[in-house]
């Protein structure tokens, strides 16, 4: 197989080399009380490309996502040093509105999150709470946001029924619908399919590459191939160090550390 | 290179590797073989690598099976899925090889009794040496992920060229020489052709082998002699 035929398969998997800087991480470390969880990691995220964050467990890819949206700002004994650069702004500094920042870099969890109540006010919550806007105006964001979380055509006719009554699969489309209503310049998702059957992991697969369009991606996951098949990056973590960062062709393919090689291939540990 | 967590995968990735290794020693045999038996006109040795010619495509779809069942239960990726797409491209070649070792058997068939050239066999069988050397040299450097040995074959493709070209030029002289020989050569010139061929299948498992250790693909134009077409003309 040549390079120029794997560069030229249509595949999501073509990185875009002009895309911008969305998140610049510089020497970032973070501390849960004593322990040292990230350790010097630096490393870009790009506008609008998918970056997936691989590695085996307690590697810190999980905190480098909390990290992102200050989640860890609930426990005061976690800390993180260094610059995390959203629009020029280091966004683990103390002046920062955590709640403008949560609007700004939406994250979607492992197990579906729905809250207790209907479908269109799970969607409208975080509109609601930091947007003055008339119920049309809502209607027709609830509306694109479902449309957007490809859960529109099914749940269209039951919207003022609880959230929780839905599938697994469609409450994961349902929180994600809750995160880019908000219209977020990021999303986060830490493991986002590891919870769901096949057919609803296709879904959300094929809404996460249909997400990159508007917004910048970056999905925590155990599944290599599900990195391989949706991601334009791919970082590898071990032991709280970012070890390899690159095009996830390049990663899966070629790996310039042998750590990283080991743990694709399946030789580590 | 360090053992995978499932040892079945090492398993399945060494008994890929061995299918592969026994192709090559069976298609190096019946090269070895449709020489001597057109040379020594042995009808027994030529229909021996006929016969073996059934074995060889067992062992292909067999390394096809095996790859494809690979892909899907391990999806592999990195120098796995290279080692895995290798196995198939190697067979490909082998088994081709072992299709133009399989026409040399058959034709030494038809000129038995009719050697009125022996002189004309010399650089036939020269030509098969360098072809068998080749083929052992690269199956060597495929056991051994040997990227340099499979370079040296690779660069090596050109003297194959130019003896088939040396060898055409002489089998014409023949022909033009006595009419009565033109049957004769023309046999030998299919065989000659038959090992040209046989060294480009060669070359391509050098490429295989260059991908694999080094996850990047040779330049498109290999070094080549010139052709038998380029000397007639």
């Amino acid at each position: 197989m040549s390079q120029m035929a794997v560069q030229d398969a249509p595949s999501a998997a073509a990185p875009n080399k002009d895309a911008k800087v969305c998140i610049g991480v510089k020497n970032l470390d973070f501390y849960y009380g004593g322990f040292h969880a990230l350790k010097n990691v630096n490393m870009n995220f790009f506008d609008r490309q998918v970056t997936a964050m691989i590695g085996p467990s307690g590697c810190g890819k999980s905190t480098l996502l909390r990290v992102f949206n200050r989640i860890y700002s609930l426990y005061p004994e976690q800390r993180a040093t260094g610059e995390v650069m959203l629009d020029g702004r280091n966004i683990i500094s103390d002046n920062v509105d955590i709640n403008e920042l949560r609007a700004r870099i939406g994250m979607v969890f492992q197990k579906p999150t729905p809250f207790p109540m209907s479908i269109y006010d799970n969607c409208a919550f975080g509109m609601r709470l930091y947007e003055k806007l008339s119920k049309s105006e809502l209607d027709d964001r609830v509306e694109q946001a479902l449309r957007k979380a490809a859960l529109w055509d099914e749940v269209k006719d039951k919207l003022k029924q609880s959230g929780m009554g839905l599938s697994g699969g469609q409450q994961q489309r349902m929180c994600i619908a809750r995160t880019i209503a908000q219209q977020p310049d990021v999303i986060l998702f830490d493991e986002p399919t590891s919870a769901l059957d096949p057919i609803s992991t296709g879904k959300i697969e094929e809404l996460i590459e249909e997400l990159r369009a508007d917004f910048s991606i970056v999905i925590v996951t155990h599944n290599m191939q599900q990195a391989a098949r949706i991601s334009q990056y791919t970082a590898f973590m071990y032991l709280g160090e970012l070890i390899e960062f690159g095009p996830t062709t390049k990663i899966f393919m070629e790996p310039e550390q042998k750590r990283t090689l080991d743990y694709v291939t399946g030789r580590f540990g | 290179m360090s053992d995978h967590i499932s040892k079945t995968f090492d398993q399945e990735l060494d008994q890929l590797r061995r299918l592969v290794a026994e192709m090559g020693g069976l298609s190096e045999r019946m090269l070895a073989d449709a020489t001597i038996a057109l040379v020594r006109e042995d009808t027994k040795r030529a229909q021996s690598v006929i016969a073996t010619d059934p074995k060889l495509d067992e062992l292909q779809r067999k390394i096809e099976d095996n790859a494809v069942l690979m892909l899907m239960r391990r999806q592999p990726v990195a120098n796995d899925l290279r080692e895995v797409m290798a196995s198939i491209r190697i067979a490909h070649d082998l088994e081709r090889i072992g299709d133009l070792a399989k026409n040399i058997a058959k034709r030494s068939l038809k000129v038995q009794g009719h050697m009125q050239l022996g002189r004309a066999m010399t650089g036939v069988e020269a030509l098969s040496r360098l072809a068998q050397g080749q083929l052992k040299d690269v199956l060597d450097a495929y056991a051994q992920s040997n990227d340099k040995g499979a370079l040296d074959v690779w660069g090596r493709d050109g003297q194959i060229d130019a003896l088939e070209n040396s060898l055409f030029r002489e089998l014409l002289t023949y022909m033009m020489e006595d009419p009565r020989n033109i049957t004769f050569c023309t046999h030998l010139l299919f065989c000659a052709k038959n090992i040209e061929r046989l060294g480009d299948h060669t070359t391509n498992i050098a490429e295989t082998v260059h991908f694999v250790v080094t996850g990047r693909a040779l330049p498109a134009d290999r070094p080549k002699g010139d052709s038998p077409s380029d000397a007639a003309a």
